[in-house]
């Protein structure tokens, strides 16, 4: 097999584990509070990780560039418009004005 | 139930459409880095998850092999293994059903059908899922087959569309003092590993911020709810 179909198989199985693990692990079982109020808490942390990481690595450094003023700017129209298509789109638009300044 | 799935699916149309977009650039971007136009069709419908996609084909791209793409993209779904913990308890059938219903949990579905008291509501989560999943392939397939016409995808600021919608999902979140003390920690932790992990290791270590849910007062607030709810799921 090639490299992007040995990509693609072993991506496409883990994600079906690990997306499987969870649900028949713990269905229908009560969970206790402190699982609860940790579970609350793992969306943000793990979005603004992601956002972070994605906005400001290159690679293994830390760079403020083009694409990290295209993430703030769709950032901020969210935050005015609550609307998620003008987010991306105005991220991108952003991204590609700075780009070619 | 049939209610919840059309609610999920009004609910998850405006990240349907964003989704697609993004759909779009991972289609060219995979383009880049070697990817046939099917098989980038085909990863997309059957991984389904866009930041270990995209972490995936990045490796490759740079060089990298089948195994190192494979084990970042293992790393940037594992929270996929806390997130579909949290949604087990409110998914109904026998263990088969639910690990199939598992599948459908991305980050905006599951955010979506957050009561916010820690139970989720199952058919919301798989109409939201049901049409991200339909722009998700068929997005690809569009960036794939015709994002040569485009043109570069560096000039048009495709690679910022990623990190941004997940900036969308991310505001929605704030909405306690404490889930922004979380998330800045989250970026402090994540951002400070950076330079010294391969990518995906970050991101993980940074759900350990979530442990902030641990203290006492917030254990409380959380019992509170659930109390002035009614039973707790």
């Amino acid at each position: 097999m090639s490299t992007v179909a040995v990509t693609i198989a072993g991506c496409a199985a883990v994600t079906a584990a690990i997306k499987a693990t969870g649900p028949v692990a713990l269905g229908g079982r009560e969970l206790p509070s402190w699982f609860t109020s940790v579970v609350i808490l793992l969306s943000p942390a793990l979005l603004a990780a992601l956002v972070a990481t994605q906005a400001f690595a290159e690679g293994d450094r830390l760079a403020f560039d083009a694409d990290t003023v295209g993430v703030a700017a769709g950032g901020l129209v969210f935050w005015v418009s609550r609307s998620i298509v003008a987010c991306v789109v105005i991220a991108a638009a952003a991204t590609a004005l700075v780009r070619a300044l | 139930m049939v209610e919840g799935f059309r609610g999920g699916l009004r609910a998850g149309a405006p990240f349907a459409v964003a989704g697609g977009i993004l759909a779009v650039s991972f289609g060219i971007l995979a383009d880049e880095a070697g990817f046939s136009d099917i098989a980038a069709v085909i990863m997309s419908a059957i991984v389904f998850a866009g930041s270990a996609q995209f972490t995936a084909i990045s490796i490759l791209a740079a060089g990298g092999g089948a195994g190192a793409a494979v084990a970042a993209a293992t790393l940037m779904n594992s929270r996929f293994l806390p997130m579909s913990a949290a949604v087990g308890p409110s998914f109904s059938g026998g263990p088969l059903r639910r690990a199939a219903k598992g599948q459908a949990v991305v980050d905006h579905s599951w955010a979506l059908s957050s009561r916010g008291d820690g139970s989720f509501d199952e058919a919301l989560l798989l109409g939201a899922s049901a049409i991200a999943y339909c722009t998700w392939v068929g997005g690809t397939a569009v960036g794939a087959i015709w994002g040569d016409a485009l043109g570069d995808p560096d000039a048009l600021g495709l690679d910022a569309i990623f990190p941004a919608f997940f900036f969308g999902l991310l505001l929605n979140e704030l909405r306690s003092r404490r889930a922004r003390g979380v998330a800045a920690l989250g970026t402090a932790l994540a951002l400070a590993l950076v330079p010294f992990t391969p990518p995906g290791v970050p991101v993980l270590v940074a759900s350990l911020a979530s442990l902030v849910g641990l203290t006492k007062r917030a254990r409380a607030e959380v019992q509170e709810r659930q109390e002035a709810e009614g039973e707790p799921r």
